[in-house]
């Protein structure tokens, strides 16, 4: 048999031969792999592909898990700095008040009370000062009302100039003769031609020339028309415009000279100067107007107050959410009985490190009998364990609710058996007690499945070996076998206190007052005070806490060793 | 511990059982005794009704009338209950007779070391039964709160604890009354069919990229592992109320709070965790020859997965499913922050029951639920079994 496909010296196509004669040819040369590539090389591009195949199979989870679950974190750790409301809601007030020097003990210039009218102004048109008032009022109680009050009041201040343009010339007051003083004319013809079917508005532009001659009117008019088109929909030609813009049309003609100017409505324009230059016009000063409103506006400390917090970042959160504040001295303890929160994270570790410790002394007997006993009758015990593991966290609580209440099933055995008088039933619910317990309960199967896990693997030869070379029962037990099951407590014990330190369902069910934890009062700030900067800060810190034991327990244990039900 | 060693017993001095059942008379007459206004007198005449009973039984009797004494004991218990306090006191009383009948002679004839090895001290054997009932006491802990809410949930009052008809089990004291509430109330009806809507969505979401990304993690190249597996299991880590907040303020920037899906989203990912953990468990045992098998016959991958991987981790998939499920539908934090009036499921229910007007009904829907957890435990523990048959870890 010698035909040519078999001969190996006529076979054309690759073979493991072809690799190894060309290894043979060129005796230094690297070794190829069977189409003739350097076998490293083809080796690389293996594990490449294997890398790569195995990226794309985790990366649409990796992508899921980054976009519901890492974004929201990120979004509540820049939460917890984030302070762009006062710097958004009162820009002019902000840019105002970088020149003044809060430590001065002098009240900010006139210039200052100027911006705040505009920025109050269009912050109440937009309904958005009560939550900038209540924002501050975090910081310094009475804000709220003072700028609740400077919402409605910032109007008066304007009406002071409407009703004596008014006075003088009803057309003051009307639509049509500002959008002709102010508005581009064909932007004008557009608009008047503008109806509902065609779409958006056409949006208001200045009329040329007009920002040179009214510089702060122009302004003013033109947030006005933008506002009417964009929030209501209006048509500027047809909405008197606000006393805001009287008041800007009164300091431009104080400050500038109408005279030279003769576009449309110069007569009326000119009439104005001439009552603005009369003695008799009245004016009221910015700084008058917003006294009148609240007598707050003119305390020195309030000012502070609002120019500490202009920037956009803050570490102001932060601060309260450690019993500090932030003064314009720097930061500062709070004074004894407003503070707080340190002893609520006290509490908390402390609460968490009972119920873990709880938790080692009852999971233990139950990992050491589960562990030692033929597996058969520990397969059937460990149903015990497991089926509060399985069952419903809230079904666990409300069994606590009726265990522990003064009319529940506790109490009455006690009080039948005559422990207890009637009268006197022990308050075991709504406090730390009612807490630890409950928990201790819901937590023990996360204690006693690791244990059990770690314990499983201690040979029992080691024990035996220990007593039959003399060491007592207590001795085998502390120096042979509890050493050998330590992991298994660390492991234990840094699950339960993880899931503890962050509980919220069973302290708000049963703690009461006294035993709640950090997180019920982060629930607290997002659903009723609405103080979602403070709840971030507190959350981000209690975050780092438990993101320190994570790291700890993969060194400790390793993630991927995490085992659940048994 | 040592079947095989067979501990010879034999019946012990009457002092000591006699002794040790005064003792133990003693203490259930301390109860009995306070329960009637004078816990000394109930330790005397326990003590001393125990050590009589305890010599009658040995010296007089003997061995041979173990079943009649017995029996008797039962009998007498129980008509002693009956008199004192009815029904409860009937079964009480008969519990007694029947535990110390057989307390008697586990006593007195020795028996309690037939499972102990010989050579154990006395104060050996103290220790070991001290340690089972501390035990015993945990396990107790451990399972009374949930088997206290079954009967109580057949309450015929509107009360969270028993009524005196129930403890004497009266039939009126009883009715199925919260479970028809929670069975006919649309509060609790829609809030079972919300959950059963969102839970399985969710499951399904976690299982199918858990799955595969436990499949792409199990290779054994994959750069920044450890950092991807931190990442895949820290919804489980870190606290629900953290993820409830950051979820609340990132999904109402992009208009899913209050929505279905907003929910479905926030589930599924919290499940991912317990689907990684079971599935990469699963794989750990996987024989990897297998697949490659395949591919030398000629199999593509897809189908080498279902037809031969698929097919051998499916128990530790389904069980990373139930626990999904579980996880979904036991979940309370995150709706209470992403949910609405429409959109209320079954925990939050029980939790805003819980928390402002208690009704009973709670505890019906406990007790469902209960049985539920049972039926997954039992479904889960059987699928660990047949993952470990499939993977020949365990024989049998």
């Amino acid at each position: 048999m010698t035909d040519a496909a078999t001969e190996p010296d006529k076979i054309t196509g690759p073979t493991p031969d072809i690799a190894l004669r060309a290894g043979d040819k060129t005796k230094s040369g690297p070794v190829l792999a069977a189409d003739g590539t350097p076998l490293k090389r083809s080796l690389n591009r293996a594990l490449r592909a294997q890398k790569l195949r195995a990226l794309a199979l985790i990366a649409p989870l990796l992508l899921f898990v980054l976009i519901t679950f890492i974004a929201p974190i990120g979004d509540m750790l820049f939460r917890s700095v984030e302070n762009q409301i006062v710097s958004n809601t009162m820009p002019r007030t902000t840019a105002a008040l970088q020149d003044w020097d809060s430590n001065s003990g002098d009240l900010p210039p006139e210039e200052v009370f100027e911006a705040a009218f505009y920025d109050l102004f269009l912050a109440s048109e937009n309904k958005v000062h009560t939550r900038l008032g209540s924002r501050l009022n975090y910081e310094q109680s009475g804000m709220s009302s003072m700028f609740r009050r400077a919402g409605r009041g910032v109007g008066d201040i304007g009406d002071v100039y409407l009703d004596q343009f008014k006075d003088l010339d009803r057309d003051w007051d009307e639509a049509l003769p500002w959008a002709e003083l102010m508005g581009d004319p064909d932007w004008i013809a557009a608009q008047d031609a503008w109806s509902e079917a065609d779409g958006p508005m056409p949006s208001f532009e200045l009329r040329a020339g007009i920002a040179e001659v009214l510089p702060r009117t122009a302004d003013a008019y033109e947030t006005f028309a933008r506002f009417m088109q964009d929030s209501n929909g209006d048509s500027p030609l047809e909405e008197e415009p606000w006393s805001m813009v009287h008041t800007a049309l009164y300091q431009d003609l104080a400050a500038g000279d109408v005279a030279g100017y003769d576009g449309p409505r110069a007569d009326m324009l000119r009439a104005a100067d001439a009552l603005v230059a009369d003695p008799a016009f009245e004016t009221i000063s910015f700084r008058d107007g917003f006294e009148e409103i609240d007598e707050d506006w003119l305390s020195v400390e309030n000012w502070r107050v609002i120019k500490l917090y202009s920037p956009d970042y803050t570490v102001g959160y932060f601060a309260s959410a450690v019993d500090m504040e932030k003064t314009p001295d720097g930061i500062e303890v709070r004074p004894e009985d407003e503070q707080l929160y340190i002893r609520l994270f006290q509490r908390t570790l402390f609460m968490s490190l009972v119920i873990t410790f709880s938790c080692i002394l009852l999971g233990y007997p139950i990992a050491y009998l589960l562990s030692n006993l033929p597996s058969s009758k520990a397969n059937l015990l460990m149903i015990l364990v497991l089926l509060p593991f399985w069952t419903s966290l809230l079904v666990r609580t409300s069994a606590w609710k009726v265990m522990l209440q003064q009319q529940g099933v506790i109490n009455d055995v006690l009080v039948w058996l005559g422990m207890v008088a009637d009268d006197g039933r022990l308050v075991m619910i709504n406090n730390q007690f009612g807490t630890i317990v409950a928990m201790t309960h819901i937590l023990l199967p996360f204690m006693i499945l690791p244990m059990y896990s770690v314990m499983s693997t201690i040979p029992q030869s080691y024990v035996r070996a220990a007593k039959s070379l003399g060491a007592t029962n207590w001795t085998t037990f502390w120096r042979v076998y509890f050493p050998q099951s330590v992991p298994g407590i660390g492991a234990g014990s840094i699950l339960v206190f993880i899931l503890s330190i962050g509980y919220y369902i069973t302290p708000e069910i049963v703690g009461g007052t006294s035993g709640i934890f950090i997180s019920n009062r982060i629930a607290f700030h997002i659903s009723s005070s609405l103080n979602w900067g403070l709840a971030a800060a507190l959350g981000t810190i209690l975050l780092v806490v438990v993101l320190v034991l994570y790291w700890a327990y993969d060194r400790i244990v390793g993630i991927d060793n995490v085992k659940l039900g048994g | 511990m040592s079947d095989a060693i067979l501990t010879p017993i034999e019946k012990k001095p009457i002092g000591f059982t006699a002794g040790v059942l005064a003792a133990a008379g003693g203490f259930a007459g301390l109860f009995l005794g306070t329960a009637q206004g004078s816990g000394l007198m109930g330790i005397v005449i326990g003590a001393a009704l125990m050590a009589a009973l305890a010599v009658v039984a040995m010296q007089m009797l003997g061995e041979a009338m173990e079943k009649p004494v017995r029996w008797g004991l039962i009998a007498l218990g129980v008509a002693a209950g009956f008199m004192y306090n009815a029904i409860p006191g009937l079964i009480m009383g008969g519990l007694f007779g029947w535990f110390f009948g057989w307390f008697i002679y586990w006593i007195g004839m020795g028996r309690y070391r037939v499972h102990l090895v010989p050579y154990l001290t006395p104060g050996q054997v103290l220790w070991h039964y001290t340690f089972r009932v501390i035990c015993g006491a945990i396990f107790v802990f451990l399972i009374t709160p949930i088997l206290v809410i079954i009967p109580l949930s057949f309450n015929a009052q509107n009360f969270f604890t028993f009524t005196p008809e129930m403890l004497r089990f009266d039939p009126a004291g009883y009715s199925l009354q919260h479970y028809r509430d929670f069975l006919t109330n649309p509060e609790w009806t829609s809030a079972v069919k919300n959950s059963l809507l969102i839970a399985p969505v969710a499951t399904l979401i976690s299982v199918s990229l858990g799955t595969l990304a436990a499949i792409g993690l199990s290779q054994s190249h994959v750069p920044g592992k450890r950092a991807i597996m931190a990442i895949l299991i820290s919804p489980m880590i870190v606290p629900l109320i953290i993820s409830a907040t950051g979820m609340y303020f990132f999904y109402s920037k992009i208009g899913l709070v209050g929505t279905y899906w907003g929910i479905v989203l926030a589930h599924a990912v919290l499940g991912i965790p317990f689907v990684i953990i079971t599935v990469t468990a699963t794989l750990v045992g996987f024989d990897r020859s297998l697949t490659r098998a395949a591919a030398n016959m000629g199999a593509d991958p897809v189908t080498t997965f279902f037809k031969v991987q698929m097919p051998l981790i499916l128990p530790g998939v389904i069980s990373g499913g139930l626990f999904a499920f579980i996880t979904s539908f036991d979940e309370v934090v995150v709706v209470l922050f992403l949910g609405s009036a429409e959109l209320q499921t079954l925990p939050w229910q029980m939790f805003t029951g819980l928390r402002e007007q208690i009704s009973p009904t709670i505890l019906a829907a406990a007790t469902i639920l209960v049985a539920i957890s049972i039926g997954l435990l039992t479904s889960v523990e059987l699928l660990r079994r047949r993952s470990e048959r499939l993977r020949g870890m365990s024989p049998g």
